[in-house]
């Protein structure tokens, strides 16, 4: 290929990238960008009231209480009084604090959280009092890599919060929470990648388009598995908050930190819940557009201000997925987090993205669909054998490795100069028992000479 | 320029909303001294002395991110070829296809090397 070849190519595709897509975006004067900010901004704020209220009750009910019920109707101001209540209680740097990084990685944390929700597209094109206008704040060519930007953000926050707080829970609370949300970043922007490759495109409208006939979450089943798991890791949410497991880190990074600035530690991790739910409405599972079932039996479904509503609702029922994991699944250790990260969700996508990209080859080629057929099985084929081969593999080394601390156990039972490490002989005094140990204190147990075979060991 | 403007004004109403709530949370609470109180938390017991300039934590930390650069860089890459798969044709395709076995050899020295062990 010449170079003047390569340099209209290159155009060429710069010109499908950034030329028709974003026509509806940017045009809009000042005052509208400023109404949809704050629109959006106080959309945000009400849901996460809406949103700790609901995970209260609807835990509460899980667990077959009720919840808050005192303030407010059926209790539904609780989450209003507490954020007064947590400004008006004592703002404290603890002594020996990095001051500046103490009092900026709240601000670090929060911010970014609001910012991706200016490329969530919440509705189509409308006319309201005859001005034309998206129903999203904005969209970029490179939508795509500034929702996962945003979401790395946050981790500045939680690791320089961890460090400035000068406390050893705040410290490993944050190298924790950091390691996590890192880990599953990767998962989670490499479930991205096979919608990118339907969509053709980065910017969130034009992948809400790309989902008109049938849902990513139902052709790029796995991708959208993979990003329901890194969604709960990303934001910190049970079963992953290891990062603050009140049992081993009191509150982990949040440790140090009291009223407003603890509030917004806690808003953020709100809001970010707020964003990942509504990426996942937007990338996999329609954005705003009406279910296929009922766009069935009712054309008007998509038009007007429905759109919103639809999207409302899918985004509802994300939220409650969050609430739903947290209700039912226990809290996993922290090297299975890793390890499920690390060597589960990585290798899947990468054989995934391998195998959407062949197959979508394939159909693009118009190779025969026997063909396109045979590839698929014979891919499906090579990854239940290796499963089930690492799978053997994994068992057998455990078995083995079972038998070896068997035997070791046994032999150190029966050799003398262990004397019976580790199970201490069944006569032996031992605290916390009822029955009073039969020899007095001062004399010495009187020696057998020969070991006490030990029993139930 | 039109197309990235918004972000920032809903983020500097974000800004906004933070610095006044924590400088309303900073005047509004009681303030009452307390020496216990300005001590770091650790459960009652007096605090850990902190080393100057941070605590010391495990290595196992740095391995982590430096991993996650390597596979966010690789994720990089895939970016743009995704987005214009269609047009990249088979040629994108296998290319895709090396880099991604390239990686993934990188992936299994370090998984057999035990990189990703936590325990």
């Amino acid at each position: 290929m010449t170079p003047t070849a390569l340099e209209t190519a290159g155009g060429g595709l710069l010109l499908a990238a950034t030329d028709d897509p974003l026509a509806a975006f940017g045009h809009d004067p000042w005052w509208v960008t400023l109404i949809k900010s704050v629109v959006i901004f106080v959309f945000l704020m009400v849901c996460v009231l809406m949103m700790i209220m609901a995970d209260r009750k609807v835990m509460g009910r899980m667990q077959m209480r009720h919840g808050p019920n005192r303030f407010g109707p059926w209790g539904l101001l609780q989450s209003l009084a507490d954020g007064v209540k947590l400004s008006l209680k004592e703002d404290i740097i603890p002594r020996g604090v990095d001051r500046t990084l103490y009092i900026a990685a709240p601000m670090i944390s929060a911010v970014p959280a609001f910012m991706t929700f200016s490329v969530i597209p919440i509705g189509p094109e409308v006319e309201i009092f005859g001005l034309v206008t998206p129903l999203q704040l904005t969209d970029l060519p490179v939508a795509g890599l500034m929702v996962l930007a945003a979401a790395a953000m946050g981790v500045y926050g939680i690791v320089i919060g961890g460090w400035a707080s000068r406390s050893p829970y705040a410290l490993l609370g944050g190298l924790r929470a950091s390691a996590q949300v890192i880990s599953y970043e990767i998962a989670m922007a490499m479930s991205f990648v096979a919608v990118f490759m339907y969509s053709g495109t980065l910017t969130t409208s034009g992948i809400v388009e790309a989902q008109q006939p049938i849902w990513f979450a139902l052709i790029l089943f796995p991708s959208f598995a993979v990003y329901l798991v890194t969604m709960l890791g990303e934001t910190n949410r049970l079963p992953f908050d290891l990062a603050e497991g009140e049992g081993e880190l009191v509150g982990g990074f949040m440790t140090e930190y009291g009223s407003m600035k603890y509030t917004m530690f806690f808003l953020a991790e709100y809001v970010n819940m707020l964003t990942v739910g509504a990426i996942s409405v937007t990338f996999f599972l329609g954005g705003y557009h009406a279910p296929p079932p009922i766009t069935m039996v009712w054309e008007g479904a998509n038009e007007g201000a429905w759109p919103v509503l639809w999207w409302l609702l899918k985004f509802m029922g994300v939220m409650f997925l969050f609430i739903w994991a947290r209700g039912t699944v226990p809290r996993i250790r922290y090297d299975q987090l890793m390890l499920l990260g690390w060597k589960v969700l990585i290798p899947v996508q990468l054989v995934w993205i391998t195998a959407v990209a062949v197959v979508r080859m394939l159909v693009n080629e118009g190779a025969h669909p026997a063909v396109t057929g045979a590839v698929v099985v014979g891919f499906s084929v090579v990854v239940v054998a290796s499963i089930i081969g690492w799978n053997r593999a994994v068992r057998r080394q455990r078995a083995a490795e079972a038998a070896e601390h068997t035997e070791e156990m046994r032999r150190m039972r029966e050799t003398a100069e262990y004397g019976g490490f580790p199970v201490p002989p069944a006569s032996a005094p031992h605290y916390g028992s009822s029955v009073p140990a039969e020899e007095p204190r001062n004399t010495p147990p009187a020696s057998t000479g020969k070991r006490e075979e030990v029993t139930g060991a | 320029m039109e197309l990235y403007g918004p972000i920032f004004v809903l983020g500097g109403i974000g800004a906004a909303f933070v610095v006044v709530s924590m400088v309303v949370g900073a005047i509004a609470g009681p303030k009452r001294y307390n020496r216990a109180k300005l001590q770091a938390y650790e459960c009652g017991i007096e605090p850990t002395p902190q080393p100057a300039g941070g605590g010391r934590f495990t290595i196992k930390y740095y391995l982590t991110a430096m991993l996650f650069i390597v596979f966010d860089i690789e994720i990089i890459f895939l970016y743009p070829w995704a987005v214009h798969f269609d047009a990249l044709g088979v040629f994108g395709l296998v290319a895709m296809l090396l880099f991604l076995v390239n990686v993934s050899i990188a992936y299994a020295y370090e998984w057999r090397r035990g990189g990703l062990e936590w325990a």
